[in-house]
């Protein structure tokens, strides 16, 4: 059965009981950390709204965070507003940490865009579905940000199986051979579908920086405070021009990988409950009842976060479908005349009809 | 004015585009000290420096995908691809990522970005080093395909096509990279009144009037030969070069097979799925009533790129091309 390995990099045990690391210490208030548990709640309440909206047929996909809300939590609020992220599709606790409307996230999902927010306004990259791919253009985005002589820091994310493709490889290639200020973040949540870390690597991730000639670490990645801690002196490592830092979140994807999926087929129920018990919220919560939280604040981040609920459930069913002209705008930025005879073409053949109509809308078939 | 070769007057262009706007950057395998293996980007990381003459580690997708990167940043790259047949391994970030990005953006991204690839066979090369994948990429909707087909193109296209907002796969006859032509570097390309508003028409290189006989990249001089001879033999061929195969310039075609009647399309690519393909249907769809023959097409063939001591046989020549004329005329 899969356990956590005894050297990972920890503040937070599982029961909740605060500890020191030789190489990495956090200066924090136990209100900074009810902040924390806070993130930690809403990003776990949105990932089971979308789950359930999944499930009434209002998303035609979630890709659940169910159980690696401290690595993107701890990840996301060590950033600074100046450096970007480029996320794989999974990072909804780092999306929520920079601000991004939840409800933007589910219209990719929905299937009402392909994108679906402006990838400027929170210094968080669209979703990227082919995997590995974004790992490129965060080290080109980083090395483009040398040459303009910033000093940000350019996160992205990956998985364990994302770790095998050759993208991922080649931008730690390009990162290390130009000094890029980019983190690299690894989700090892476990399994990449249904296979399982044996069947994908024979040495751990965080190992290969080495090879590629940067620092790389392993961290207990249900340990908010260890994420915190390794993800801020990354970022400051990238940033004061020491280059790029490979970090290796050693989580569990308590959920399925997307609601398409059935772990039942593949994991034992046993490794399951063990890791249930390394929740990543249980954790804090233990931490936080031991230090006389009161009842209040828990109640609080339940209004906070059944309000979030009303907002995603109502935002939405109101995602409207694109309308046909929509479906034709930004294939290029400069017209093309085939993009525009088929357009043209597809509104006449529409309007012989009274116009596209959704067969989602009602009254549709 | 200066005599040039179409690889010195790709150099010339890229040089004035970088003059012109430093957020262009260069990158490809060896066009550093080495100015690449055509020596087209000879001398620009001496006299740009290599930040922005970069010569990057050996992996076309890494080099293509955080090309990506730094356009999203605003930067412009111009990514050189060393041969057609190494483009695959960047296959996906530029089907995947580059064709899209401003789409699902909702044009909040703009990927302005070239993609250079010298491209097509008759240069006697090994394996891999002879392919003409254009229509992987014309069939790629989000991306520009254009190719030049004589020096003076080449030179005012590379500039409008790194000054243009949309990723543009810009395609060079390699074959052809040591014809030469007066290039007149006295004017601005960029300043003038179309700027690059005339990027993706196509030429009427020979007017004529029995035959139309399209063409872009390489086969143009292939074609503008065949239309010599057969005026020997008394047929008139017109030869339009493409130079743009998306957006494709279908006016153009239409305005000269309605004229003619008759029309041959010329590439070295394999003829089933090629642009060729797209062409005649299109043609044939807009000039039904005036044809006198259905379109023909001469070009490479269902194979891998053969080895080099046949590719004689396998790519269209002056005596293929009159020969489907000849076809053309018989109907």
């Amino acid at each position: 059965m899969l356990t956590a390995p005894d050297d990972l990099i920890q503040l937070l045990t599982h029961e909740g009981k605060r500890v020191t690391h030789a190489d990495f210490s956090l200066d924090i208030t136990d209100d900074e950390i009810r902040s924390l548990y806070r993130d930690l709640c809403m990003v776990r309440r949105f990932d089971n709204e979308a789950t359930a909206l999944q499930r009434q047929g209002e998303l035609a996909l979630w890709a659940q965070c169910q159980g690696q809300e401290a690595a993107q939590v701890g990840a996301g609020r060590a950033l600074l507003p100046t450096d970007f992220v480029f996320p794989s599709y999974r990072e909804h606790g780092i999306a929520w940490t920079s601000g991004v409307d939840p409800v933007a996230i589910l219209g990719l999902f929905r299937g009402t865009t392909n994108g679906g927010w402006d990838p400027y306004e929170h210094n968080f990259g669209l979703y990227t579905v082919v995997i590995g791919n974004q790992c490129l253009h965060a080290v080109g985005y980083a090395m483009a940000g040398l040459r303009e002589g910033k000093t940000e820091a350019v996160l992205t994310c990956f998985g364990d199986g994302g770790s095998n493709q050759g993208d991922v490889s080649e931008a730690f290639v390009f990162a290390g051979v130009y000094n890029a200020p980019v983190v690299f973040l690894c989700q090892n949540n476990q399994y990449a579908i249904s296979e399982p870390n044996y069947r994908q690597m024979r040495a751990p991730i965080y190992k290969r920086a080495e090879g590629y000639g940067f620092p790389g670490y392993r961290v207990d990645g249900n340990d908010v405070l260890a994420m915190l801690a390794v993800m801020r002196h990354s970022y400051e490592h990238a940033r004061s021009g020491k280059g790029p830092v490979l970090v290796e979140a050693f989580t569990y994807r308590l959920g399925a990988h997307t609601t398409s999926d059935d772990p039942t087929r593949y994991r034992d129920a046993d490794e399951v409950e063990y890791w249930k018990d390394r929740d990543p919220l249980l954790r804090v919560k233990r931490y936080l009842d031991s230090v006389n939280t009161p009842q209040s604040f828990y109640d609080e981040i339940e209004v906070a976060a059944e309000a979030m609920a009303v907002h995603i459930r109502a935002g939405v069913r109101e995602l409207a479908d694109p309308t046909l002209d929509e479906m034709f705008t930004h294939v290029y930025a400069e017209p093309h005349p085939l993009v525009e005879q088929e357009h043209r073409e597809m509104t006449e053949y529409f309007e012989q009809f009274g116009g596209m109509r959704s067969p989602h809308a009602a009254g549709g078939h | 004015m200066a005599t040039l070769t179409m690889a010195k007057a790709i150099n010339m262009g890229l040089r004035n585009a970088m003059k012109r706007d430093e957020k262009v950057v260069l990158m490809g395998e060896d066009i550093g000290k080495l100015g690449g293996v055509f020596r087209v980007t000879d001398g620009l990381q001496a006299e740009f420096g290599d930040m922005r003459v970069v010569d990057p580690p050996l992996a076309e997708s890494g080099i293509v995908g955080t090309a990506v990167g730094m356009a999203m940043r605003g930067w412009r790259p111009v990514v050189e691809i060393q041969f057609d047949g190494f483009v695959y391994p960047a296959f996906d970030q530029i089907v995947s990522q580059v064709a899209k990005h401003h789409y699902r953006s909702a044009g909040k991204t703009t990927l302005s970005m070239v993609i250079r690839i010298p491209f097509g066979g008759g240069i006697g090369a090994i394996e891999h080093h002879s392919e003409s994948p254009e229509a992987l990429f014309t069939h790629t909707a989000g991306l520009r395909v254009i190719s030049p087909a004589n020096p003076v193109d080449a030179y005012e296209m590379i500039q409008q096509a790194i000054a243009h907002p949309d990723p543009i796969i810009f395609l060079e006859p390699k074959r052809r990279y040591w014809d030469k032509a007066e290039i007149d570097d006295s004017v601005d390309v960029m300043n003038k009144a179309e700027g690059y508003s005339r990027l993706f028409d196509a030429r009427v290189a020979r007017e004529g009037s029995d035959v139309t006989l399209v063409a872009y990249g390489p086969m143009v001089k292939t074609c503008l030969e065949a239309a010599a001879a057969a005026e020997g033999e008394g047929l008139s061929l017109e030869v339009i070069d493409l130079r743009s195969l998306t957006p494709f310039d279908i006016d153009t075609v239409v305005k000269s097979v309605t004229k003619t009647g008759r029309m041959v399309v010329v590439h070295e690519a394999p003829q089933f799925g090629g642009v060729g393909a797209e062409i005649a249907a299109r043609i044939t769809e807009k000039c039904f009533w005036t044809m006198q023959a259905p379109v023909l097409r001469v070009s490479g063939m269902y194979m891998p790129y053969p080895a080099a001591r046949v590719e004689h046989a396998y790519l269209p020549d002056l005596d293929r091309i009159l020969d489907s004329v000849d076809k053309a005329m018989e109907y």
